[in-house]
């Protein structure tokens, strides 16, 4: 199973906890995947809501472990302020490091993020910076201390999947020691399993499966999924070849 | 004294930021605070005094992906 920061997670699923139906499909979502990491986010509350304290004792009670995030943060300022908000709420050092640099597709601002990077590292977080597949990117992100790289498959909630499989491969190829997790964008099991078969170590997703028709089968879904990806990755698979071969021995073959 | 707190602005009595929590009703609650768009730990809380003007930030846990 994935090791970050010297920690084992019981499972290369790692989901989040937004939009779900209800508690209780969130829960279940939870069970029956087996997913090892849940993220979460720090808010505002409404005044004498509560709903804080309430979604505190519902991850407390999933037994697994927490990564807050710093979503909708658009500096580096405000994600380290965001970042140390969470360390205290969540009793963690690990945290989802967000600064989006673009509205529209959500796509993370690489100078912010490496700038936040390195302020968070200083101070002792376990920093999992949510990344384009960029390489050069990915080069300083590590030389600011992350010891974990979040690439993304395609902008948030698209579904779309993994949209430059060359970038990805050359990311896992270049830097073959460091966990890496595809986040966002996957919509089905398929493309997990991609992602694992390229030889990722996890998927951090939400919507494909607290959107779905039925949240728990699907979560199950992605579980089965990324275990197959993951043991296709270790068998080692053939080759893809242009031309024909057959797999039947041509040898013996009777003159009819 | 005229104060923000979550964007809203409000009038209060609470002198320290440990204060107005409490003022708030989120004295048992598990929150964390920044003022002025610093983050203020737990322990500092009662140690900071508020001045008019100033802008506080209370959040909680919540869903995140």
């Amino acid at each position: 199973m994935p090791v970050f920061y010297g920690t084992e997670v019981a499972s290369p699923l790692m989901l989040g906890t937004a939009q779900y139906p209800s508690p209780a499909v969130l829960a279940e979502a939870f069970r029956r995947s087996g997913a090892g990491v849940a993220t979460v986010s720090v808010r505002r509350e409404a005044g004498g809501e509560r709903a804080g304290q309430d979604f505190w004792r519902l991850i407390s009670g999933l037994g697994v472990r927490v990564l807050p995030n710093t979503a909708g943060c658009h500096s580096a300022r405000e994600a380290v302020t965001t970042a140390r908000m969470a360390r205290e709420l969540f009793e963690t050092d690990w945290i989802k490091l967000e600064v989006i640099g673009n509205a529209d597709t959500l796509q993370p601002d690489p100078f912010g993020l490496v700038e936040a990077a390195r302020i968070l590292v200083a101070e002792g977080f376990k920093v999992f910076p949510y990344m384009t597949e960029d390489l050069v990117l990915a080069d300083r992100l590590l030389q600011a201390g992350c010891e974990v790289l979040m690439p993304w498959g395609a902008p948030i909630g698209t579904g779309l999947g993994l949209l430059n499989p060359y970038a990805l491969r050359s990311l896992r190829a270049h830097f073959p020691d460091v966990p890496m997790v595809i986040d966002a964008g996957l919509g089905l099991p398929s493309q997990a399993a991609a992602a694992m078969e390229m030889g990722f170590d996890a998927v951090l997703l939400n919507t494909a499966v607290a959107k779905a028709g039925d949240p728990v089968a699907m979560a199950e879904g992605f579980s089965k999924a990324l275990e197959a990806g993951r043991l296709a990755h270790g068998a080692g698979p053939m080759p893809p070849r242009d031309m024909a071969a057959p797999s039947t021995p041509v040898l013996g073959k009777a003159f009819l | 004294m005229k104060i923000t707190v979550n964007g809203e602005t409000r009038e209060t009595v609470s002198e320290t930021l440990g204060a107005l929590l409490l003022e708030l009703g989120h004295g048992e609650a598990r929150v964390a605070t920044a003022v002025n768009e610093a983050f203020v730990p737990a322990a500092a809380r009662d140690g900071l005094r508020l001045a008019a003007g100033d802008r506080v930030e209370i959040v909680t846990p919540r869903q995140g992906g």
